[in-house]
């Protein structure tokens, strides 16, 4: 069995559902002969097709309405947005018409709609290349967040996020889209949506990420293992719907929760996770939620973005931090 | 010098004002008098349900609505021209062409009465068209992407979006008839071009001289008409719509009319509008025309006229009572439409929810 890179793994799951799914369509700037800038849909025009695997007009708006139209219409459309930094114009197509139809026709029209997007830093990408916004979707009612944080889960959470009827924001961070292989089987597997995975048990702390942070979660997991200090790590792989039991189950264990995140500190998903920790967990708690975000800034040019992005020292800063209160 | 494009907006008219016919070559359709009539009976009933629908907001049973007043000829024109397979994405105030297509004057009231059930119409064809959109043009989108969707599975079907003048302004309108173009999309875009965005008059839209020229810089087919003619409307639409049927392309329509009432019943046009502007307009209303030509062909009076009048004020009595014996939801109904199935997570709410409901009663 092949090892594959996270960015080999969409492509994977894009062939395997075309190809078993004829409603499936794939539409986007350069997705066609180019395969998309990141090669994401390579090969998939030449096996399905002009119209199946659509370049469109340089829009952003119209790919996200388009994309409307033709799930309503019964198609499955996977939609990319080149980079997060150029998913504004779409928002008011996914938050007017996609996550409202449902609710607006009491059912009647349907949006089973993906729209993905490379997400996130840490590439030296030029301006507005490397957003990291996935909070402004998860205050949307009626949208999937989803976020894969490696190669088999990219594989069958897109999978799952394709065949789920309601439409679902895929975000990929593209900092890991090429970090490492693994062996993804092309069995058509879809992962669960709505829930948290936890990729290590541990007793003394949780770390609580998504994306691209997971790999700076697992080496402070790492790191405060030498120290001996057990850190239990979550995925949050689907932002909303959250599956909060899963993380309200290990806080209650470890009595601790450093919450990492790329996005601006606030107003970003973390808060929404520090919050609910607060209201449901409070009792649980040994020490205060630690947050370990960007700033509240627009993330810099590649000079200054390592400065930006949380690292590994700064997790197992504040798991320290978490145990030394108390 | 020498000139790379050229272009010529037709302007197609076949009734005056006074319905006055000012071409011979009537399409089929028209020749069909009987037809002719059914038409203007769908026109009728739209203004009767129109005046209706804002005595109803007047007197405190519905909340703001968008009036059609003076819009019966282009939207029955649309409808009329419509094949039951095609799809309509229409903005917030089609209800002629709706009406047409099976949507129930009491799901509109619902919908202006606050129940989203008014959106989940009962009949076909209208049951698979779009429902009515707020955001100015996005639907436009939906349109191109529904007749994408046409094209992928070779289906002869068409999309049709009908925007306003102020809506044409819109980068969504320009996305979705450029896509069109380049995509060779069975889709149709019908400006219902009434001179007014809120207070903003049409000049203020746009320094073109039509709206229907934007279509050429889209590659497609376009076309100005009387909009209050719905001869002209119609025909228009149906060539349209053959074009699209037969892989030839897309067609912008603009349907120059008069937007007769207040923009919705929140709006108070007159701060805006001068009265002999509207005087004018009145002169140049839709129904007047085809009544006087269906007149002059002997095929309707006065007493049709009543009797017609009567009947859709039954219609329309009775499709009010319809909507106002219609029970309000259960408060579980917010959750139960937001995703396929309500997620555990909001389940949680959804209990919330249903315990203070009972907690209130
Ligand atoms: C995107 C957006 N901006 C603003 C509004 C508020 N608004 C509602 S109707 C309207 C004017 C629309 O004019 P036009 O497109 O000419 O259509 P008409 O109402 O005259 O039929 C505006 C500005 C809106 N609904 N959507």
């Amino acid at each position: 069995m092949a090892q594959i890179t996270l960015i080999e793994a969409v492509t994977q799951a894009l062939a395997y559902e075309m190809a078993h799914d004829d409603s499936v369509v794939v539409l986007g700037e350069d997705v066609g002969v180019n395969g998309g800038v990141f090669r994401a849909t390579q090969g998939l025009q030449e096996k399905f097709g002009e119209l199946r695997v659509l370049d469109t007009p340089l829009d952003e708006t119209t790919i996200a309405g388009v994309t409307v139209g033709l799930a309503a219409q019964g198609m499955k459309p996977v939609a990319e947005a080149q980079f997060e930094g150029f998913i504004y114009p779409m928002m008011e197509q996914i938050a007017c018409h996609a996550a409202r139809l449902r609710n607006r026709t009491r059912g009647r029209i349907t949006v089973p709609a993906v729209w993905r997007a490379p997400w996130g830093g840490g590439i030296r990408a030029p301006e507005h290349h490397s957003e990291a916004n996935e909070h402004l979707f998860t205050n949307i009612p009626g949208l999937r967040v989803v976020m894969p944080s490696s190669p088999a889960r990219a594989y069958g959470l897109l999978l799952a996020a394709i065949r789920d009827p309601d439409p679902v924001m895929f975000f990929e961070p593209k900092r890991i889209y090429r970090q490492y292989k693994e062996e993804v089987p092309d069995d058509g597997e879809a992962l669960p949506l709505d829930v948290c995975f936890v990729l290590r048990d541990g007793t003394d702390v949780t770390i609580v990420t998504w994306g691209a942070q997971v790999k700076e979660a697992l080496e402070a997991a790492d790191a405060l293992a030498e120290e001996g200090i057990s850190a239990e790590v979550i995925d949050v792989a689907t932002l909303t719907p959250l599956d909060f039991d899963t993380i309200a189950e290990s806080v209650q264990k470890t009595g601790r929760c450093v919450i990492v995140h790329e996005a601006p500190k606030t107003a970003g998903f973390g808060a929404e996770i520090a919050a609910r920790l607060a209201e449901e967990c409070m009792y649980d708690l040994l020490a205060p939620v630690e947050r370990v975000t960007g700033f509240d800034t627009h993330i810099p040019l590649f000079r200054l973005e390592m400065k930006y992005l949380p690292s590994t020292e700064r997790v197992v800063e504040a798991a320290k931090k978490a145990l030394a209160a108390s | 010098m020498s000139i790379a494009a050229k272009f010529e907006i037709e302007y197609l008219q076949y009734l005056d004002a006074e319905g006055k016919q000012v071409r011979d070559d009537l399409p089929e359709f028209a020749k069909d008098l009987n037809h002719m009539v059914e038409l203007y009976k769908l026109m009728l009933s739209t203004r009767v349900f129109d005046a209706k629908s804002v005595a109803l907001q007047r007197t405190g049973k519905l909340g703001t609505y968008a009036s059609c007043l003076g819009h019966e000829a282009a939207h029955v024109g649309v409808g009329s021209a419509m094949k039951p397979e095609d799809v309509l994405a229409p903005s917030y105030r089609e209800y002629g062409a709706q009406l047409y297509r099976g949507v129930q004057p009491r799901e509109v009231y619902m919908y202006w009465g606050g129940d989203e059930r008014g959106n989940d119409y009962q009949n076909e064809p209208a049951r698979h068209d779009f429902a009515w959109s707020v955001p100015i043009a996005t639907q436009c989108l939906h349109a191109a992407g529904s007749a994408l969707a046409f094209k992928i599975r070779n289906e002869k079907r068409v999309a049709v979006c009908m925007i306003g003048d102020g809506g044409s302004s819109k980068g969504d309108f320009y996305g979705a008839i450029n896509i069109t173009g380049a995509q060779n999309l069975p889709m149709v875009a019908v400006i219902v071009n009434n001179q007014w965005a809120i207070s903003v008059p049409r000049k203020i839209q746009s320094g073109a001289p039509t709206l229907a020229q934007k279509g050429i810089a889209a590659g497609l087919f376009s076309i100005q008409v009387d909009g209050n003619d719905i001869i002209a409307v119609r025909k228009a639409m149906e060539d349209a719509l053959d074009r699209a049927r037969n892989g030839e392309g897309g067609s912008v329509i603009e349907a120059v009319t008069y937007r007769l009432s207040d923009h919705t019943t929140a709006d108070d046009a007159r701060r805006y509008r001068g009265e002999q502007e509207v005087k004018d307009a009145w002169a140049k209303e839709p129904m007047v025309r085809l009544r006087n030509w269906l007149v002059a062909k002997g095929v309707w009076d006065d007493a049709k006229e009543e009797a017609w009048k009567a009947e859709c004020d039954d219609w329309m009595d009775n499709e009010v009572n319809a909507y106002l014996e219609t029970k309000t939801q259960p408060v579980t109904a917010m959750f139960d439409y937001t995703f396929a199935e309500v997620p555990a997570d909001l389940a949680k709410q959804r209990d919330l929810v249903i315990s203070l409901d009972k907690k209130a009663h």
